[in-house]
């Protein structure tokens, strides 16, 4: 469904992609492990065709999409939930879904949408009417999730959706992906943290500095001592 | 004339002046809130507009006709303002892009000179506009008044479009988080025009009013009003809607009230007590009465 060749990507000065290469399938769950400065949002930002890559091909369904704008990929339906979760602080809750909503040209099924997320997330539907500012940082993230989803999205992409939140909110979250990817939802899931990561992904690829060390299922992985040593907190070092 | 009349009058005066700054803010705010430029060219539509006014009310257009051209002409240059100055440099350094909006001023002024000369013209306020209405002591000018209604309309649209409307929702998202408004498909261009349409003609309306409360026009007459609509807009808090505003009625009424206020030795400099009052002002709240109280990210 979509595929990456060979990407390099510039930063500024920093070349923060160097030839990398990934493939995620259709109804697939893919998890993109690294730490920080491995490249892992760089990827998404030039997926979602806000950085412009210096060699290589990003493709969706047959499409090359590195020339294409960024509002005419998430009209494809490949939807970024940000990093930071990056929600409209100052517009309601309600508002911040009718922005996710933006790519989509039939408005008719919008409430049954707005019902949808609402039931994955009750919190919302009670905050529908509150200012995005006045939330938690966990409700901020369905927020910024919830908001991902009224774009109906073919391909969803995740920034680290469990940065900074409490344990058992961290719980809910994940419990939600899964469960969107039990619906058919494509997903690819960026995270620090490894293990849950592992534990609900069907393939992963880890980065460091801008290469694809390793990849494989989570399975593979888990068993992997390199991972083991890194970023599940094992002791030999 | 009682006190109290007195008081009401120059309430009226206060409203009518701070209608004017108000309309002027606004594009001012929604040009700034999304692009971080402070568009001084803005001040320029008044004077585009004005000409336009002055050329077709020349030939004998009606004035309701006259004024709708004007609007539209005012709307046209903010288009052209956008698309061959601002677009090319989007992105830039702040800096940049206040240097740029200079060049368009420069440009447009000059402009206006080659073609109508630097002197001032008779602007031919229409009768109607000329009148006033007394109720006993009490004197309202159909321009005042006329300001007053016409702000009052045009801010009830406005509200109406920034919270109801998909581009006017869209345009606060863009302004809050560019990024995210792109990562959500917001066409950002489209709400970089549509803030641009709304805000020239917001100043192509004023330029109305404005030359029509001053009786003549000149192809430097856009200086004042927008450096008003400026202050005005860092009083409130500067890309803040509700803030331009409510900092171009504050002005408007700090302006009378000094008017009032001041011994007549002194009111030739009541702009440099609204700017003492400013700085003031700035100091205890440096985003302004509406602005952010959080400290910008370094």
């Amino acid at each position: 469904m979509l595929k990456i060749e060979n990407l390099d990507v510039y930063y500024g000065h920093v070349h923060a992609l160097k030839g990398i290469s990934m493939e995620i399938n259709q109804g697939e769950l893919v998890a993109l492990l690294g730490s920080n400065g491995a490249g892992k949002s760089t990827t998404l930002m030039s997926i979602s065709g806000i950085l412009r890559p210096k060699a290589g091909r990003i493709t969706y369904d047959e499409t090359d999409l590195t020339r294409e704008s960024t509002r005419a990929i998430v009209q494809r339906g490949i939807v970024q939930c940000p990093e930071g979760r990056r929600i409209f602080g100052g517009l309601t809750v309600l508002e911040n879904l009718r922005m996710g909503a933006m790519r989509r040209k039939e408005r008719s099924n919008l409430s049954a949408d707005l019902e949808r997320v609402f039931g994955l997330f009750p919190i919302l539907g009670q905050r529908k009417n509150q200012s995005g500012s006045t939330l938690s940082g966990g409700e901020q993230q369905m927020l910024a999730i919830a908001r991902s989803l009224m774009a109906d999205p073919h391909l969803l992409m995740l920034d680290e959706p469990s940065l900074g939140l409490a344990p058992i909110i961290v719980e809910e979250i994940f419990n939600v992906i899964r469960n969107l990817h039990h619906q058919g939802v494509t997903i690819l899931l960026v995270e620090q943290n490894a293990r849950q990561a592992l534990e609900i992904s069907d393939r992963c690829y880890v980065l460091e500095t801008g290469r694809v060390v390793l990849s494989g299922s989570g399975d593979e992985l888990k068993a992997n001592p390199k991972i083991e040593n890194y970023y599940l907190g094992g002791s030999a070092g | 004339m009682s006190t109290g009349y007195y008081i009401l009058q120059q309430l009226i005066n206060a409203v009518s002046i701070g209608s004017l700054y108000a309309l002027m803010a606004i594009g001012l705010a929604m040009v700034f809130g999304i692009l971080r430029l402070i568009n001084f060219a803005h001040g320029d539509l008044i004077m585009v507009g004005s000409y336009a006014a002055l050329l077709l009310l020349g030939l004998n257009v009606p004035f309701w006709l006259a004024a709708l051209a004007a609007v539209l002409v005012s709307v046209i240059f903010g288009l052209l303002m956008e698309r061959v100055a601002y677009r090319p440099i989007r992105g830039a350094q702040d800096v940049s892009m206040l240097l740029t909006s200079f060049a368009v001023t420069i440009f447009l002024e000059n402009l206006a000179i080659i073609i109508f000369t630097p002197k001032s013209r008779p602007f031919p306020t229409p009768e109607f506009l000329r009148s006033a209405l007394t109720f006993g002591p009490l004197r309202i000018s159909n321009l005042d008044l006329a300001a007053i209604v016409v702000a009052v309309i045009l801010l009830i649209g406005l509200t109406f479009f920034i919270t109801r409307t998909e581009m006017g929702i869209a345009m606060r998202a863009t302004s809050q988080d560019n990024l995210a408004a792109r990562l959500m498909g917001i066409d950002v261009n489209r709400v970089i025009m549509a803030a641009f349409i709304i805000g020239s003609m917001l100043a192509g309306i004023v330029g109305l009013l404005w030359s029509a409360r001053v009786g003549k026009i000149d192809p430097l007459m856009g200086f004042n009003p927008v450096l008003k609509a400026f202050v005005a807009s860092v009083i409130g808090g500067l890309g803040s809607i509700p803030g331009a505003v409510l900092g171009g009625y504050v002005l408007g009424t700090l302006e009378i009230l000094l008017q009032g206020l001041l011994p007549s030795s002194l009111s030739p400099y009541r702009d440099a007590f609204v700017f003492v009052i400013l700085i003031t002002l700035l100091l205890f709240r440096r985003n302004g009465i509406l602005g952010s109280t959080e400290r910008e990210k370094i």
